[in-house]
């Protein structure tokens, strides 16, 4: 096993445990620090199982291993009803794995959103997206009462003051605070347009370290918005990364910029996909198309990739993109080896793909 | 009214068409006049706390709220949070947005500026940016909000004000 491409930095003395610290950083997860070195960084949505086997969890991420450096656990995206993304993150850090634990205002108060963050942190969660989460009407408890006690801005607020005045809302203290890397989404493809850099720099105000982008299908909507973060200098005060992910025909991105929200799709798009012989070979093209052109943007941190229902073309999707550019993103296998004490694992974790 | 596609506090209102005319669309578009016209009653409220204490904020609480929200919900749909913050969110009262949110759009808003949730109704968010460019201070926009303290819902937001200005 090579393990030179892995920085010193990104390898801790078990695989469970939290990095070891390093001064400025707010967090001990790798994520952080790929991006403070100024690397381009993958992040990759995980597609939570609706199940309540572990190994259902395991074999997803199995195609992820080695190729990202944070990997999102979704909390009831689009409403619907799976496994909790604190559950989830919880078994991705067990055996080392930098994940990203959603959390959407629509399903709990503040007083359950403070809790599940002292838990998450405490089960090594180093890395948080805040999000408002989609209407219910979407979902399949379109009769549920959404909650939104806090909105996306006030949740970063809240977290920040959590980890940096070790206090919760009501002010009461926080023996050992969550030391988290907190993130936040935006969607530059949604009016009002003019309007999103400034949202990006609220909540930057509120405490927001990165960004998570919806997809992005329409490369000059995304320069124009990365034109104005560069004016106002956002880029330098939170890293961005781009969302991306792979159609797997014309008419499933009909239905998704029809059906889901927030999404995006121009027809020239649409047309490709159509006009393509094999459309779902064809729409991984057009996503790695799309990362190397994010990837010269200025201002642009990384990628997330979300390539739902085609997890296993995440590995091959990076490759080609060339975005790596010979760094090793960590791998299950260097956890095992930083720790030889690890009890062998009993997990199935399905093919591992080999970076060429 | 049609089954609305989800549930949402208050209940029993129905979503505004953005393609009909409502008084809060109006009162939207009029943002700036609307803060000239806010500043002078912020003024009055002020002047008007020693009245107001002696009289008894508690037992002025019910009538004024009732006033209040009289007029507000006529000009703005208000839902009485009693934590208005129109004045930065550019005249669009954001306890209407089926989110509630205080601190901006969700990013599910529609290409044509509707809402996610409510298909025919404009975003909240979009009318409190369009609101808040003519506004002397619309740049409070961009303040960061707090969470709602929900045990201030149907208060006066007025006498709050008055309050404030007087202790």
């Amino acid at each position: 096993m090579d393990m030179s491409a892995v920085h010193p930095h990104d390898l801790g003395p078990t695989p469970a445990a939290p990095l070891p610290e390093l001064p400025e950083h707010s967090s001990r997860g790798r994520l952080e620090r790929v991006l403070r070195r100024g690397e381009f960084a993958i992040t990759a949505e995980l597609n939570p199982p609706d199940s309540a086997n572990p190994d259902d969890v395991y074999e997803r991420v199995a195609h992820f291993d080695g190729w990202v450096d944070g990997i999102n656990a979704t909390d009831g995206s689009g409403a619907n009803c799976h496994m909790s993304s604190v559950a989830i993150c919880a078994l991705l850090t067990r055996v080392g794995y930098s994940p990203i634990l959603q959390i959407s205002c629509r399903d709990y108060n503040r007083i359950a959103i403070q809790g599940n963050v002292l838990g998450a942190a405490a089960l090594g969660v180093c890395n948080v997206l805040a999000l408002t989460g989609d209407g219910v009407q979407g979902g399949d408890h379109p009769e549920a009462k959404p909650v939104f006690d806090l909105d996306s801005t006030s949740l970063l607020a809240t977290m920040k003051k959590m980890r940096d005045e070790r206090a919760f809302l009501s002010g009461r203290k926080i023996t050992d605070p969550p030391r988290l890397f907190l993130g936040a989404a935006e969607n530059p493809f949604a009016p009002p347009y003019d309007w999103r850099p400034l949202r990006l720099a609220k909540k930057i105000a509120a405490g927001a370290q990165y960004f998570q982008t919806q997809y992005c299908y329409d490369i000059p909507l995304l320069k124009s918005f990365m034109q104005k973060v560069r004016d106002m200098g956002l880029d330098k005060q939170a890293y961005i990364l781009v969302g991306v992910g792979p159609l797997p025909s014309a008419k499933t991105a009909k239905w998704m910029r029809s059906n889901v929200a927030g999404v995006h799709i121009p027809d020239s798009v649409i047309k490709r996909l159509e006009g393509a012989e094999n459309q779902k070979a064809e729409g991984i093209k057009l996503c790695i198309d799309l990362i190397q052109e994010i990837h010269e943007i200025a201002g642009v941190a990384g990628v997330h990739i979300m390539a739902y229902r085609q997890e296993e073309s995440v590995g091959h999707i990076v490759q080609e993109s060339g975005i790596l550019k010979g760094r090793q993103p960590f791998r299950r296998a260097f956890a095992t080896l930083a720790d030889s004490e690890m009890p062998p694992s009993s997990v199935a974790m399905g093919q591992v793909v080999t970076p060429g | 009214m049609s089954r609305v596609p989800a549930a949402f506090e208050p209940a029993g209102k129905a979503p505004r068409d953005g393609k009909k005319f409502a008084l809060r669309f109006w009162s939207n578009t009029h943002s700036r006049g609307m803060e000239i016209t806010y500043s002078v009653v912020e003024k009055m409220l002020h002047l008007a706390a020693p009245l107001f204490k002696a009289i008894g904020y508690e037992r002025l609480e019910k009538p004024v709220a009732a006033v209040e929200a009289a007029i507000k919900g006529t000009l703005f749909d208000c839902r009485m949070c009693g934590q208005c913050i129109l004045s930065s969110t550019g005249m669009s009262c954001p306890m209407n947005c089926p989110k509630n949110l205080r601190n901006g759009p969700c990013g599910g808003v529609r290409a044509n500026g509707n809402c996610e949730v409510y298909a025919e109704m404009p975003c909240v968010w979009v009318k409190a940016w369009e609101g808040s460019k003519p506004m002397e201070h619309g740049q409070k926009i961009m303040n960061v909000q707090p969470p709602v303290d929900h045990r201030l819902k149907g208060r006066s937001s007025w006498l709050a004000v008055s309050r404030g200005a007087h202790e």
